[in-house]
């Protein structure tokens, strides 16, 4: 029994393997040498900030609530921090810094017992003018923040403007502050 | 004997958490199921498709950390007060971005994602086109 | 001195690679043709030599030589013995090493006993396993080197990750790299014959038992990883499309599509384009996974330590060897002619379905791995996980299973719908009952509801080629088939049951507490402090009582480790014939009450018994052949013995 006689092979397909492996190597790349950075960024900035009232952490501040926000018509920094958070120490002196030169901070302690809260604040200085407790992390979730420290620019209406992720360096204070300039 | 090991222990978990933790217990929901099975069996289909945010990869339904504790607790109460799982997803993704959902949404820059299998379906059929020219030899 | 004569030994053994490439090149031109008797026995030098370095490496970390970089910063005295021995491979130096080791003995071994190719083909296969290995013997001596000392020895080591600290690790990865590297023969094989122009059944006859060889291992692998990552993660979950898992399925699947190719091919004299690209493609997909996974570029909870300038060294020798491979494939597989053609309805057209399916898998897991690598490089953050390849997976699936259930039982080249028409009716009715059966009493998802009624006729299917059959004279390879395919229904079962019948219970409980977990009562008894070789622990004793029975006791733990500090969870696992109970052991809460985590899951270990039942069924087809290829080896060589006695 004869088959007819056999065609040529597969054509141009034969090409797709190659092409679709270039495609690979330029995607690594990319990767490799273009890394995206591995912080997951707030998508809540231009938003307002969301309607919460958290109780005081400290017994020298006040608590915080949204309506404070939008009182003085002021841009202010939100800091969400905790007394077990390791950088939150680092960064202490460029927010006293900060707090020194007239930007005013209100602090989010996150998950934190209040002696530990007052602990923390009175080794490493306190630059906040109101204290939140957020044991349940509602307020970091509802703001998109996914850790601490992070820094947020709130201006005088409540909108958010700007999520500094990471501790703040000597060399982020300008950049903070423009920012703060920027939402007046 | 047994208070031995209880010191040991001790000692051990001592010198064990070089990750910040915190010293709050977890939040209510993180560990506790919802008591109607039908609002926990929606709060953890919901969950399993969460990204836990401080893990390297995996959802908040499989992790320890806290604040997948927490994201946990925010969508159980809010399953148990009558909010549709697919809400609570739009309202972390309006947060977050797309990444916390493992479900990748329908958008313009996921189009290709949804599209390979068609298209991988498309390219079989056309490398095949040509194998089942004749079915009996004439 | 043994780290140094385990590197002396190795480099000695890049010198032999060299060797057998350069060598084995020459060889087909016909001025040097003679260097090709270097070859064989180079080969197998080489493979006796790096098995020696290997060697080298575990001794120093069974004696814990902490003069040793790699053993400073990986193990410690304390460990147990069987992680001292398992730590080797528990890094990326030492897996490195391993996988260097695989090669090179896979290549000895394909010299030491392939005899059934054309010895020019033989000799370019060889020679392109020495080109592969030669990269990576690069790797590891200049970018990985394992035998590095410090400068003084360490006072004590940093131990071993206690995640790692279990018998998955003495288990799990030199399985899996047995296969993924055992691949690369199938590679070399398939380079081999692009450039001697050589693909045909004699080429597939003689890759056959290699790829099988190395597919069973790597099914095998996967099994174990699942099952590991299931009892020690402590939330009952088995796959996660993790990118690292998914590094592990795309070169099975390849090897999966590649194996049933080369039966074709042997068998038929088809499917010869088809065959050599997956040859191609299955080792590249081991090459691409060893990237992914220790370039740091994807996120992942199994990624190994990560060094970007790993990274690229692999990325290069990826674009070299893939690179290079896909265009001989390019320039050479058009000149390969095509094979026997054949009917729509017949054996080889339901294997290239099969193959196309087992492809485009392949295609989803590769591109929803690499998917938010495409979306970072344009700034956008987004995440691919079960949610999208479950459902997707299933479109290739179930559709190849469907085809599976019936191409076993149809003829070569060309069959008709009207012969086989029980072997389809009666896999149908039996889906169609359970499917049935399954809605009314349980109406669970869709995709369980659908896994659950397939596998019921799948397993009926797969049995159905023995019908009509004298079992006693039915060769090994097709009870292999059978075995195998009976495995994928089972284990599709394991899965389906899994997703539809878990029940979960968290709790705090006090001790006395009771609690029902589907049909068990567990009853919370006391917790203590108990310690091991190298941990302490809180052991909870759980007593679990099956609808009523006897009480079994479960001790889970939660362990604390001190060289590295760390914490695992212990599960406790109670298996019986219908399922299993898994109990977790969580945090004391503030009111001094303990938070449990109970999990009953119905069937779920027929995922793994499915697993093993797949890698049996290759086992079996792997003996089958050799046995059969033995015995002719024997025969031909009596007869030539005749012959030769006759013509004195």
């Amino acid at each position: 029994m004869s088959d007819p006689a056999p065609k040529k092979g597969p054509g141009l397909a034969v090409w797709l393997p190659l092409g679709l492996f270039a495609g690979f190597l330029a995607l690594v790349i990319v990767g490799l040498y273009w890394p995206a950075d591995r912080e997951v960024s707030s998508a809540f900035i231009g938003k307002p900030l969301p309607t919460f009232d958290l109780p005081p952490a400290s017994d020298d501040r006040p608590g915080l609530a949204t309506a404070q926000f939008k009182e003085g018509g002021k841009p202010r920094l939100l800091n969400v921090f905790a007394s077990w958070c390791f950088p939150c120490k680092v960064e202490a002196p460029q927010l006293a810094a900060l707090a020194q030169q007239g930007v005013e901070i209100d602090g989010v302690a996150i998950r934190d017992r209040k002696e530990d809260v007052a602990g923390f604040l009175k080794q490493y200085g306190n630059p906040f003018k109101r204290i939140g407790k957020d044991d349940l992390s509602q307020v970091q979730l509802a703001i998109g923040s996914s850790g601490v420290p992070e820094t947020f620019v709130i201006d005088g209406k409540g909108i958010i403007r700007y999520q500094h992720i990471g501790d703040i360096r000597q060399e982020d204070i300008p950049l903070i502050l423009r920012k703060l300039a920027e939402a007046q | 004997m047994r208070g031995l090991l209880l010191a040991l222990l001790a000692l051990f978990s001592l010198a064990a958490p070089l990750s910040a933790q915190d010293m709050l217990p977890p939040a209510p929901y993180a560990y506790k199921q919802l008591a109607d099975p039908k609002q926990e069996a929606k709060a953890q289909a919901l969950m399993e498709t969460l990204r836990c945010l401080k893990c390297q990869s995996q959802s908040i339904a499989d992790s320890d950390a806290p604040m997948a504790g927490d994201m946990r607790h925010q969508v159980r109460t809010r399953i148990a007060q009558g909010e549709d799982p697919e809400a609570i997803r739009q309202w972390l993704i309006e947060r977050y971005g797309d990444y916390v959902s493992y479900t990748p949404q329908v958008k313009p820059i996921t189009w290709p994602l949804f599209a390979a299998p068609l298209l991988f379906l498309a390219l079989a059929a056309f490398l095949l086109r040509g194998r089942f020219r004749r079915r009996k030899s004439a | 001195m043994i780290a140094e004569l385990g590197l002396a030994v190795l480099w000695m053994a890049a010198a032999l690679a060299v060797l057998q490439l350069v060598a084995g090149a020459l060889s087909l031109r016909p001025a040097t043709a003679h260097l090709a008797g270097v070859v064989r026995p180079v080969a197998i030098l080489q493979g006796v030599l790096v098995a020696c370095a290997f060697a080298a490496l575990i001794w120093l970390f069974l004696s814990t030589d902490l003069s040793v970089k790699l053993v400073a910063e990986n193990s410690h005295s304390a460990k147990p013995f069987i992680f001292k021995l398992a730590g080797t491979w528990g890094n990326h130096e030492g897996s490195m090493l391993m996988w260097v080791t695989i090669m090179s003995l896979a290549g000895g071994f394909v010299a030491l006993i392939e005899k059934r190719l054309p010895e020019n083909t033989l000799i370019a296969t060889l020679a392109g396993q020495a080109f592969v290995s030669l990269g990576f013997y690069a790797f590891l001596l200049l970018a990985s080197n394992p035998f590095e000392r410090l400068p003084e020895p360490a006072p004590e080591g940093a131990g071993l990750n206690p995640l790692l600290q279990d018998i998955g690790l003495a288990f799990h990865p030199p399985t899996l790299y047995v296969g993924y590297v055992g691949l690369s023969i199938a590679f070399s094989f398939a380079v081999g014959a692009l450039v001697t122009r050589d693909v045909g059944p004699a080429f597939a006859r003689a890759m056959r038992p290699w790829v099988l060889g190395a597919w069973i291992f790597l099914t095998l692998g996967i099994t174990a990883g699942s099952y590991w990552a299931y009892y020690t993660l402590g939330w009952g979950g088995w796959w996660f499309w993790d990118p690292v898992e998914n590094a592990s399925l795309m070169p099975w699947l390849a090897a999966t599509a590649l194996l049933h190719s080369c039966s074709v091919l042997a068998a038929r004299n088809a499917l010869r384009t088809w065959t050599v690209m997956l040859g191609v493609v299955a080792f590249s997909m081991s090459m691409v996974g060893t990237f992914l996974v220790r370039s740091g570029i994807l996120t992942s909870v199994h990624a190994f330590a990560v060094d970007p300038t790993r990274g690229s060294f692999i990325l290069a020798l990826l674009a070299i060897y893939i690179g290079g491979a896909l265009l001989l494939f390019g320039l050479r597989a058009s000149t390969v002619t095509e094979g026997a053609r054949f009917a729509v309805l017949s054996r080889e057209s339901s294997l290239v379905f099969n193959n196309v399916m087992l492809c485009g898998i392949l295609g989803i897991v590769l591109v929803g791995t690499l998917y938010p690598l495409l979306t970072e490089a344009m700034g956008v953050k987004v995440s691919v996980g079960p949610p999208y390849f479950n459902p997707v997976s299933a479109v290739f699936a179930i559709p190849m299973m469907l085809v599976m259930a019936v191409g076993p039982v149809l003829r070569w080249r060309e069959d008709k719908g009207g012969r086989i028409t029980w072997q389809v009716a009666v896999p149908a009715l039996v889906s169609a009952v359970a499917l049935l059966a399954v809605e009314l009493l349980f109406a669970p998802n869709l995709l369980p509801a659908l896994g659950l009624a397939l596998a019921p006729g799948l397993a009926v299917a797969s049995v159905q080629p023995l019908v009509g059959r004298n079992l006693r004279r039915t060769p090994l390879p097709i009870y292999g088939m059978v075995i195998g395919h009976l495995g994928i229904a089972v284990a599709l079962f394991g899965m389906a049951s899994e997703g539809a019948f878990s029940t979960e219970r968290l709790a705090a409980m006090n001790p006395g507490d009771t609690q029902q977990v589907g049909p068990f009562k567990v009853t919370l008894q006391d917790i203590g402090p108990v310690a091991g070789p190298n941990w302490t622990a809180l052991e909870a004793t759980v007593s679990a009582s099956y609808a009523g029975g006897t009480a079994t006791i479960l001790h889970p733990q939660a362990r604390t480790f001190a060289n590295p500090p760390g914490n695992r969870t212990e599960s406790a696992l109670l298996t019986r014939w219908n399922g299993q109970l898994y109990a977790v052991l969580g945090e004391e809460g503030d009111d001094g009450r303990w938070q449990m985590r109970f999990w009953w899951k119905p069937f779920v270990p027929m995922i793994w018994y499915g697993g093993a039942l797949v890698a049996l069924g290759g086992l079996l087809a792997l003996l089958g052949r050799v046995a059969r290829d033995v015995k002719r080896l024997v025969a031909i060589d009596k007869i030539a013995y005749r012959r030769e006695r006759q013509g004195r």
